[in-house]
């Protein structure tokens, strides 16, 4: 943050520097210089000082120097010519007697990061690879990086990197260390260091003698090398098997890491590797910090896949505490989810129930998303929970609950019955939207069995003016349909009324779309509503899915130790990716780059997410519409461009779909994939394949296969 | 590898900033704290990304130290070491941690932070090599107080007091020492973490405790120490020792610096501390305490609620328990047994927060709590509790470990002080109603 009058803080401290009274009184020197660093790091721009400073470069006062260096280095690139004037200082500091100094100088000298200033620097460079000081030859071998980096497409120097392979043998571990992350990235183009295996077995035997950041680099860098032999390789387990539960939790992942590279043909091994790290991983998870906590937790997750019974017993480790932070709670939460069995489903279920009342509303909706996973396992026990949690009247309670047994209704169709009799009343709890969608979807799955469902939907017309958002009013449309299927005599009004709102009153344009198409699929005639309302209430193919096999460790092992799983938390809690309906339907903008290629009334999204790739189509008998199908499978990082889907909606008919997860058993890794099926009805003649296809393919713009058919209507009229 | 390092106040302010790769700009610095206010709650999530550059952050005293980094295969678990240790080490330095004491010690932290990263790349972290390089001094930022006087017998008469380091007295820079001469001191500290679950007809549920034993050393030059531990000290089920109670933990873990030969018969502990603080050893217990957990509740809640705490320990302080309460109380009308105890409805937490600053062992609390609530229903009940106790308990261990001796050879000259401390925390102590 800039301060106002800057100019003036400026000005001022440039008179000090230069005052010659101030220059010879050390202490008010380095003073003068600290201040105008303190200005700098709070945001003040001070690069006019340049000159003063490289000035007050000529010091002995180590301090000084240090403090003047670390403001040349921030502007250097500001000023090259005037940076020329510091070499010379810097290059003398080279030679001075004490090693510190001369590091000190070295690492300055290849921070300013000038190009221009290379050939000054080779020179001290190649004696600092010499020097006697272990701290001024780690400085010179990593400064052979920054050059290499400021010249990337100079040639390599093979003087230089024969030299650095010698310093592997230099008796000083950070100076090891430094020479393979400086070769690494010297070498890049080739593929980095090379590691064979006197190189390997070298690195093993002297691994002790470095700190746990030297230890890890090691331990990465030898994730390259393939052992001769499977007696070599043992023989370097065996080495290893002392970091594996080293009470630092990077080294103990690092050389888990460098395990399941090596284990990759031998699953055994690997899986008794994972379970040598359970303790380890289990105290990282108890760690004061809470960062290492929540890394820890989801590297916990990673195992599970592949090891689902690994944590069994020490379920009680992952209950939460009470100060700790939502995402770690929700981490925890999934975990547990994970870990239950028969004989503590009930204590699990007691602790997830007292989160289910915690005052931050996520944490809340995330225990009870949590019961009404295990309720696909243990239904009657979760649904007393959550029907008991309805009696509490909390509005994000409620909506959590009624989204919950959405999704568990989805799976288990043999609990629709305790459901619907749980709804009733429900409707004034709800207040956001997604809640509303929610209920909407079971009422219009199992609208018969609800007695009151009628007077429910009565509520929601009589509201639907003052109604804000699009997918409540889509998804009140198709319910006030698939209500009026099976119970016509007590719906017809209001959907007649309803109709009348959305295709005179409505401005939304996809509001008032969707009501011309059901207006028009009423005058077809009773029983072609009913083919294409008629959607699923289950999901046939979700039995499958739910007892989850163990995963290969080679599915995940790539991402261990990485960002990736820690990453996939932001992804998964972000409301805009949980992929429900209200992202996916999204504002029409006017334009008409698609509309003329693809004059669609209509699109419907009949599927579910699915994980995997492309599923087989279903979707409503083909009516008078001319029918597009297509499924895409999409990436989890893409974005639907609004524009693209101009006047083309996007509903969920047959299944809730907010949750993508739900289906995708555990997230994978970096590849949280959904399928999204669209039907799009054309009014038109239809299309050729190819120019819709690429049509849909402009519209998914990256990373997704788009698979496309068109079916001819059967009896265009 | 390490683009960059900053740390920045809760409010945003830049406190420090160093780039070490040039592969982003300053700008990012600005991109994460909207990255971090933009999202509700004050828990963002520890790994964020902008573009092609990762945040990764943790807190520690009130700030935000980020690294950024470039490539998305980092490890997590070497970046939040390495931050956790930096701010440490700045701790160590700067004798504590807080905004203010990172502005006035700007100047060092750059040292440390020169000397610490090179290039993106952890050199040492030690600091017994750290200690040669770094010239600048602290400035400790220590407010007048009263308390500090209270220690000061009158005319300067060593007082019962005077024995007792103050709290405050680890929390000074390590540097220091070396000018001062005179208070080379050592610290070695005992702390545990429970975290109870008390089901609500008094049953445990679940019992954890973490321990640490750390050691704070402001000793110039130190060789050797050695810590005894309780002779019946047992490491896992099977492993008993001794007759008498013993001692025993589930799994245990040792600094890498600690010599362990004389562990296994005499459980001796040898090391050669480095300045500042480090942990010794790690150990945690679950499920199986020793002794049956401190604090026990009694709730009566009828259409108006009550409780009686009874500790069975001798002495805690700053107990804070914290009761939910359902959503529509309005107000609180409250009998507690002394004056010295307050308790305050918090309406945004939906809780009492019911404060008890000394608690005698061996007694019972009670308090009665009148809510007046909105609205009532009788599911409101549901939302009473579970209830939540914060405290501390000086002198005491759950587990029972205890240091026998603390010895430095060779001996030092005289005016080396070792304190010995033990504490115990609640991580997260939970009583169901």
């Amino acid at each position: 943050m800039p301060y106002l009058g800057s100019e003036d803080a400026v000005r001022e401290l440039r008179r000090a520097l230069s005052n010659p009274n101030v220059q010879s009184d050390q202490l008010r020197y380095r003073n003068t210089v600290l201040k105008a660093i303190r200005a700098m790091s709070q945001g003040v721009d001070v690069s006019d000082l340049f000159s003063e400073m490289v000035k007050a470069c000529a010091t002995v006062d180590i301090v000084q120097k240090k403090l003047v260096y670390v403001f040349l280095c921030s502007y250097a690139t500001l000023n090259p010519e005037l940076s020329l004037l510091v070499i010379n200082t810097l290059r003398k500091d080279c030679q001075d007697p004490n090693p510190m100094v001369r590091s000190l100088a070295l690492r300055n000298m290849t921070n300013l990061r000038l190009p221009s200033l290379v050939e000054y620097v080779e020179q001290p460079l190649a004696a600092g690879l010499r020097d006697r000081a272990a701290c001024v030859r780690r400085v010179a071998v990593l400064g052979w990086a920054k050059l290499h980096n400021l010249q990337p497409d100079a040639e390599i120097d093979a003087a230089v990197v024969n030299e650095l392979y010698g310093l592997l043998r230099d008796p000083d571990p950070v100076v090891m260390v430094n020479c393979l992350r400086a070769l690494e990235e010297i070498l890049k183009k080739e593929g980095g260091v090379a590691i064979n295996k006197p190189i390997t077995h070298h690195l093993l035997n002297r691994l002790k003698e470095s700190d746990v950041w030297g230890q890890c680099e090691v331990l990465r860098i030898l994730q390259r090398y393939h052992p001769q032999s499977e007696d070599e390789l043992f023989d370097i387990l065996s080495l290893l098997d002392a970091s594996l539960v080293s009470p630092h939790p990077p080294v103990m992942a690092a050389t888990l890491g460098l395990f399941l590279g090596l284990c990759s043909g031998l699953p055994a091994v690997s899986l008794a590797a994972l379970e040598r790290v359970r303790g380890p991983l289990l105290a990282a998870c108890g760690s004061t910090s809470r960062e290492t906590r929540f890394t820890a937790l989801c590297h916990i997750q990673l195992l599970l896949r592949s090891l689902p019974g690994l944590m069994g017993a020490h379920y009680k480790r992952f209950f939460c505490g009470y100060a700790e932070p939502a995402y770690i709670k929700q981490r925890k939460m999934q975990v547990l989810v994970e870990l239950v069995n028969d004989e503590n489903v009930a204590m699990l279920l007691d602790e997830l129930k007292g989160y289910c009342t915690d005052v931050n509303p996520e944490t809340a909706q995330a225990a009870i998303s949590a019961i009404g996973r295990i309720g696909r396992s243990y239904s009657d026990r979760c649904l007393e929970i959550l029907t008991g949690l309805l009696g509490l009247k909390q509005e994000h309670i409620t909506s959590a609950v009624v989204q919950t047994m959405c999704d568990l209704v989805w799976v288990c169709p043999q609990c629709s019955d305790t459901v619907c009799s749980a709804l009733e009343g429900c409707e004034e709890m709800l207040q956001d939207s997604q809640g509303r969608q929610a209920l909407l979807w079971l009422l219009a799955a199992y609208g018969e069995r609800v007695s009151s469902a009628p007077y429910t939907l009565e509520g929601f017309i009589d509201r639907v003016r003052s109604e804000a958002s699009l997918g409540v009013k889509m998804e009140l449309l198709t319910t006030t349909m698939r209500l009026f299927l099976c119970r016509p005599s007590e719906t017809q009004d209001m959907l007649g009324r309803l109709l009348h709102y959305c295709i005179e009153e409505e401005m939304d344009m996809c509001v008032r779309d969707q009501a011309l198409l059901y207006y028009r699929l009423l005058h077809c005639g009773i029983e072609e509503t009913h083919k294409v309302l008629h959607g699923q209430r289950s999901d046939p193919s979700l039995g499958v899915l739910i007892g989850r096999p163990a995963e290969p460790i080679n599915q995940w092992a790539y991402s261990f130790n990485t960002l990736e799983p820690l990453r996939q938390a932001g992804v998964e809690t972000e409301p805009a990716s949980r992929g429900s309906p209200e992202h996916v339907t999204f504002d029409p903008k006017p334009n008409t780059d698609l509309s003329d290629t693809l004059n669609c009334s209509q699109i419907e999204k009949l599927g579910t997410p699915i994980s995997g790739q492309l599923l087989p189509f279903f979707f409503a008998e083909p009516l008078k519409f001319h029918q597009v199908g297509w499924g895409a499978s999409v990436h989890s990082h893409f974005q639907i461009s609004p524009e693209m889907f101009n006047r083309v909606q996007v509903r969920a008919l047959a299944g809730p779909l907010k949750d993508i997860h739900r289906v995708v058993p555990k997230p994978l890794l970096c590849y949280l994939g959904c399928v999204l099926r669209f039907v799009v009805l054309l009014e038109d003649e239809p299309s050729p394949q190819s120019e819709v296809q690429s049509a849909l393919e402009h519209v998914f713009i990256q990373d997704v296969s788009v698979h496309c058919c068109i079916h001819l209507s059967l009896n265009p009229d | 590898m390490i683009s960059q390092v900053f740390i920045l106040s809760s409010q945003g302010d830049h406190l420090i900033y160093k780039d070490f790769r040039g592969e982003a700009g300053s700008d990012v610095v600005s991109v994460f704290y909207e990255k971090v206010t933009a999202l509700t709650g004050d828990q963002p999530p520890v790994v964020m990304s902008h573009g092609d550059l990762h945040f990764v952050h943790v807190r520690q005293g009130g700030l935000y130290w980020v690294a950024t980094t470039t490539s998305p295969g980092s490890s997590p678990f070497t970046i939040i070491e390495f931050l956790n240790r930096f701010s440490a080490l700045v701790k160590d330095y700067c004798g504590s941690l807080s905004e203010k004491s990172v502005q006035m010690n700007f100047a060092l932290i750059y040292e440390l932070l020169d000397e610490v990263v090179d290039y993106g790349y952890i050199q040492t972290t030690s600091s017994d090599v750290l200690k040669n390089f770094i010239q600048t001094e602290a400035v400790s930022s220590k407010p007048f107080s009263l308390f500090d006087l209270s220690n000061v017998g009158f005319f300067g008469a060593e007082t019962q007091q005077s024995k007792v380091a103050p709290s405050s007295a680890a929390s000074r820079p390590i540097q220091s020492s070396r000018e001062q001469g005179g208070r080379s001191e050592i610290f070695l500290d005992v702390i545990e973490r429970m975290s109870v679950v008390i089901g609500s007809k008094g049953v445990v549920l679940k019992a954890d405790v973490e321990g640490e034993v750390r050691v704070k050393c402001f000793m110039p030059s130190c060789s050797e120490m050695r810590i005894g531990l309780n002779e019946e000290f047992s490491i896992g089920k099977s492993q008993l020792r001794g007759y008498g109670a013993a001692v025993r933990v589930d799994e245990c873990r040792f600094h890498q610096n600690v010599h362990l030969d004389e562990f296994h018969s005499n459980r001796v502990l040898r090391l050669c501390p480095s300045q500042g603080e480090q942990t010794v050893m790690q150990y945690q217990l679950s499920d199986d305490l020793p002794s049956a957990p401190p604090f026990r509740l009694f709730p009566t809640i009828e259409r108006d609620s009550g409780g009686r705490y009874s500790p069975r320990v001798h002495a805690a302080i700053n107990v804070c328990a914290t009761i939910p309460v359902p959503k529509g109380s309005v107000s609180l009308s409250q009998e507690l047994s002394s004056p010295d105890q307050s308790a305050e409805l918090k309406l945004q937490n939906r809780a009492i927060d019911w404060k008890i600053p000394r608690f005698i062992g061996g007694t019972q609390l009670s308090a009665l709590f009148k809510l007046e609530v909105s609205g009532l229903s009788p599911s409101s009940l549901m939302e009473v509790g579970p209830v939540v106790l914060v405290f501390e308990l000086p002198q005491l261990t759950v587990s029972g470990l205890q240091i026998r001796f603390l010895r430095l050879s060779p001996v030092q000259p005289a005016p080396s002080q070792r304190w010995i401390r033990y504490v115990t925390h609640s991580d997260s102590y939970i009583l169901r109603l």
